[in-house]
């Protein structure tokens, strides 16, 4: 069922009531936003290889491409505001070598330009990087217009792009890095707000290999970007009640590290997915559809924005109404469970 | 500047070209084309017959009299580019493709068929092709991207791209125009093969696109005109394009659907229409007296 103010029936909300929940940044060291690496990394790579272009639509202030532009000039291209031009223009340049990193609001860029996205980039495979900004909820405020929560539904059922949600700087660094790199598109989506810097087992990234961020028995969440912090405060709340929680940072919807998903299911006994985007098409329908196919009959709950009009707040206020929170997380754990 | 070096190439290139054809020889081979994409949409049972008649003559002379790009430079970094933003009209290049030795003619045979790469709009599969196209609205951005590359990298190469007239209903054309105009690019033409049948009927009555040579204008391109069927004039149009430093260039070339074939010539069915086994013969008759009337 979609979580709702009204459907959402936390039967064990009293156990937590006098919980002492730990705040993530008192535990974890806060880093900058993704966004803000993004942009450092990027200006790093155009110093060493002038074929690195950014394509911006009138983007490069939300984006914090603007030290990019000052520092060089010559490889970032403004389309305006223009989003299927820019999917398109982007796909020429790098027809012809360059590696083009376009990038927009992830609201304009995943549903004004999907047919570019589809023919020009993922369908003639040329080696764009799509940058949503400011994904998911990030605009919160600003309201449905400016909100993200379909673009991994609608890029899943595209053949020949990859998905990709960092969960923190060093996901994101790494991400870049490897875009930079890649002969084949890339989707790379991010929000806007500082993130801590989150543990993980080996400090290493690959597309399309999950990284466990904490490892446990009783539950697993299976995350994705900005809503692995929360996972990871929810297994902190459940430690102190017994309970051990799994968290995988999921930052590759496409290709899906299925092998990762299957072992933390194998070993858990209820999986919790959680995610910044509806929960129709996203990382829950991914690792249920595998979980069926795989036989593996375990409770499990899809976290997410539910198919409703998403209620009006900052990106934490949204989240916290919708369950995406320490507080939360561990509530629909301690329910599977 | 850019343009006169450019231009210098072209003519160096040209000079040095073993393949100059005259004009009745390219006349010629558009009837050869003509034949052929009927051959082949009637063998696929599917096609888009009249939109590739139109387009035919635009194809022959850019592909063996105007651009740099053949089989043994197709990996040249410096070839000219050629963007089908109208790719339902794919049978034409197809048959273009093939005369210049990109694939045997023959395995045509399989286009649209199951698992033939000869799919009913362009695809990189096909040996010549630079995007997947077949959606409108597309080829502008993606030319405007190439051109844009190449005034980056300092190259020498031209980019075209066709348009269809209804096409230009299609928002994206204009976000590429206004980017075209704004960044200069002298090395980018878009041709308009302005045979005013779109596949509900007259442009005109659809969303009407005119005043064509207006708009343009008014988006900062050179506009130039051009009679789509008269070889001599496509060549030394197309040849000389861009003319204006600083502009794009906008060929619009008036073109008759369903070109060479009397009873398709201006008639919106054959859009996509496939021609029985009569029609066809009679086609073929039609096209293969022309072809006699050009060797006499």
């Amino acid at each position: 069922m979609p979580q709702s103010p009204e459907n959402t029936k936390f039967h064990k909300a009293d156990k937590l009531k006098n919980a002492q929940i730990k705040m993530t940044s008192t535990i974890l060291k806060m880093g900058k936003a993704n966004l803000e690496i993004f942009s450092e990394t990027l200006i790093e790579l155009g110093k060493n290889d002038k074929d690195i272009l950014v394509v911006t639509s009138d983007s490069r202030g939300s984006g914090k491409l603007v030290p990019f532009g000052e520092q060089l000039p010559g490889q970032i291209v403004e389309v305006g505001i223009a989003e299927q031009n820019l999917v398109g223009v982007a796909a020429g340049l790098a027809s012809t070598g360059k590696k083009v990193f376009a990038v927009s609001p992830s609201c304009f860029l995943t549903a004004r330009s999907l047919e570019q996205v589809k023919n020009d980039v993922a369908y003639s495979n040329m080696p764009v990087t799509l940058i949503g900004i400011s994904a998911g909820v990030s605009y919160g405020a600003l309201g449905t217009t400016h909100h993200s929560l379909h673009d991994v539904a609608v890029f899943r059922a595209i053949n020949n792009i990859d998905i990709v949600i960092p969960a923190d700087n060093f996901e994101t660094r790494h991400a870049i890095v490897a875009a930079s790199q890649s002969k084949k598109p890339i989707f790379i989506k991010f929000g806007k707000k500082n993130m801590p810097n989150l543990p993980r087992l080996e400090q290493s990234f690959e597309i399309g290999k999950a990284s466990v961020i904490r490892e446990g028995n009783d539950v697993a969440f299976i995350a994705c970007g900005e809503t692995v912090a929360p996972a990871y405060e929810a297994a902190q709340i459940l430690e102190e009640k017994g309970i051990s929680a799994e968290v995988i940072s999921m930052h590759t919807i496409k290709p899906l590290d299925k092998e990762a998903i299957l072992k933390s299911a194998m070993k858990c006994k209820a999986v919790v997915t959680v995610e910044e985007h509806s929960i129709y098409g996203g990382l829950g329908e991914a690792c249920s559809s595998l979980f069926m196919e795989e036989r593996i009959y375990k409770p499990f709950k899809i976290v997410g924005i539910p198919d409703e009009e998403t209620v009006s707040g900052l990106q934490t206020e949204i989240f916290d109404h919708y369950g995406i929170s320490g507080k939360g997380l561990s509530e629909t754990a301690l329910n599977l469970l | 500047m850019e343009t006169t070096i450019s231009s210098h190439f072209r003519i160096f290139f040209k000079f040095f070209s073993m393949n100059n054809l005259t004009i009745k020889e390219l006349e010629q081979k558009s009837v050869k084309y003509r034949m052929a994409l009927l051959k082949y949409i009637k063998m696929a049972n599917a096609g888009h017959t009249g939109g590739s008649l139109s387009c035919t003559d635009i194809l022959n002379v850019l592909y063996n009299d105007v651009m740099n790009v053949s089989p043994e430079n197709f990996n040249d970094p410096n070839r000219d580019r050629y963007i089908q933003s109208k790719g339902h009209s794919v049978e034409a290049l197809y048959v273009v493709l093939a005369d210049q030795g990109f694939f045997p003619e023959t395995e045509l045979e399989t286009m649209c068929r199951y698992k033939s790469p000869y799919v009913g709009h362009p695809t990189r599969k096909v040996n010549g092709i630079e995007f997947n196209t077949g959606a409108l609205g597309h080829g502008l951005s993606i030319s405007a991207g190439i051109a844009l590359a190449a005034k980056k990298d300092k190259a020498p190469y031209r980019v075209f791209t066709l348009l269809g007239d209804g096409e230009l209903a299609e928002g994206s054309n204009w976000e590429a125009a206004m980017l075209a105009a704004h960044y200069k690019l002298d090395n980018l033409v878009a041709i308009l093969d302005h045979n005013t049948l779109q596949i509900t009927g007259r442009n005109a009555e659809v969303c009407n696109p005119e005043p064509i040579n207006e708009k343009w204008k008014a988006f900062g391109w050179n506009v130039v005109h051009v009679d789509g069927h008269n070889i001599a004039e496509l060549s030394k149009v197309l040849d000389e394009a861009p003319t204006v430093p600083g502009k794009p260039t906008f060929v619009i070339a008036r073109t008759t659907k369903g070109k060479g074939v009397s009873f398709m010539e201006d008639v919106k069915k054959w859009h996509h229409g496939v021609p029985t086994n009569e029609q066809y013969e009679i086609a073929i008759n039609e096209l293969g007296a022309e072809q006699i009337r050009l060797k006499n």
